[in-house]
């Protein structure tokens, strides 16, 4: 079967933190929290996993006084979000009558 | 795995979420076409009163004190216009739980004020060399450009009143005289028209 089951996606967070960073170039913390009505330490646990596979990139900066934390996906990541798309669609297609 | 449907659905909707702007609500539609439709009224009655609203070359503005007039009334519809959507969206934005100045609301701002501005400034310059004629088509145009432009970031239903402007644009680019009338099918009648059509699809 073509594409592959990505663990890291299993998590229906990090499949939601992924979906956004496909298609934001940047995405920051709290816009985050916003989206996902999540608490901090929850989605702060999912980030890091994810920064962890090395699927993101986090980049620390000021915004006038109060600090911004901008995530965008690397590449190795949206190549494990494709394949993740990719069995997903074959699931579907072989499971339909 | 069983919820490969639902995961895909999941994925999409994120993705929809995150880049585009649902704030804005139909009703400004509604009250920046009813605010145009009056400043139209009131500049017939500057223009053209009481021949009909329309003809080239018949009643022409040339005077130097109506004109002034017309721009400074142009300038306090636009203001109405853009103050109602703000406030409007703010209460949207509450009502469907997202900060206003989301990531995607920033882009779908981004997209429609820079050719807004451009052409404001190019719509500027032609008055001031006195290519009146072609004003009112290049507002037009450009506007509907813009809601073109930034139709991607927010419900896409948008475009449609894009095209709207263009057609009317290029129609009033033609037929020099019909401008006045051009100007409030474009700016009033279309967006009351866009207004409440969005309203009742999502609004209520």
């Amino acid at each position: 079967m073509k594409g592959n089951y990505d663990k890291a996606f299993e998590n229906v967070i990090r499949l939601r933190i992924m979906s956004i960073l496909m298609v934001n170039e940047q995405f920051d913390f709290n816009s985050f929290k916003e989206l996902l009505e999540v608490t901090d330490g929850n989605l702060a646990s999912h980030l890091k996993n994810l920064e962890n596979s090395e699927y993101i990139m986090v980049e620390k900066s000021f915004q006038g006084r109060k600090p911004l934390t901008n995530y965008s996906a690397t590449d190795t990541g949206k190549e494990a979000f494709k394949l993740h798309l990719e069995f997903l669609e074959n699931l579907i297609k072989e499971n339909k009558p | 795995m069983k919820n490969a449907e639902k995961e895909l659905a999941e994925i999409k909707s994120m993705m929809e979420r995150s880049t585009r702007f649902l704030s804005l609500s139909g009703l400004s539609g509604v009250l920046a076409g009813i605010y145009a439709l009056i400043g139209a009224t009131i500049a017939y009655f500057w223009i053209y009163f009481p021949n009909p609203p329309y003809g080239f070359r018949t009643t022409f503005i040339d005077d130097s004190v109506v004109f002034p007039k017309l721009i400074v009334l142009a300038l306090i519809i636009l203001s109405l216009s853009i103050g109602s959507a703000y406030l409007l969206s703010q209460k949207k934005s509450k009502r469907i739980a997202t900060k206003l100045w989301n990531p995607a609301g920033k882009r779908f701002l981004q997209a429609l004020f820079v050719p807004v501005l451009v052409g404001g400034i190019f719509c500027l310059a032609l008055v001031l060399r006195g290519y009146l004629i072609v004003v009112a088509p290049s507002t037009l145009i450009f506007y509907g450009l813009a809601l073109v432009n930034a139709s991607q970031f927010t419900l896409g239903d948008i475009k449609y009143l894009g095209y709207g402007q263009l057609i009317l644009g290029i129609i009033s680019a033609f037929f020099p005289g019909y401008g006045l009338i051009t100007w409030a099918l474009g700016f009033g009648v279309l967006h009351v028209i866009y207004g409440s059509m969005m309203y009742y699809k999502y609004d209520r």
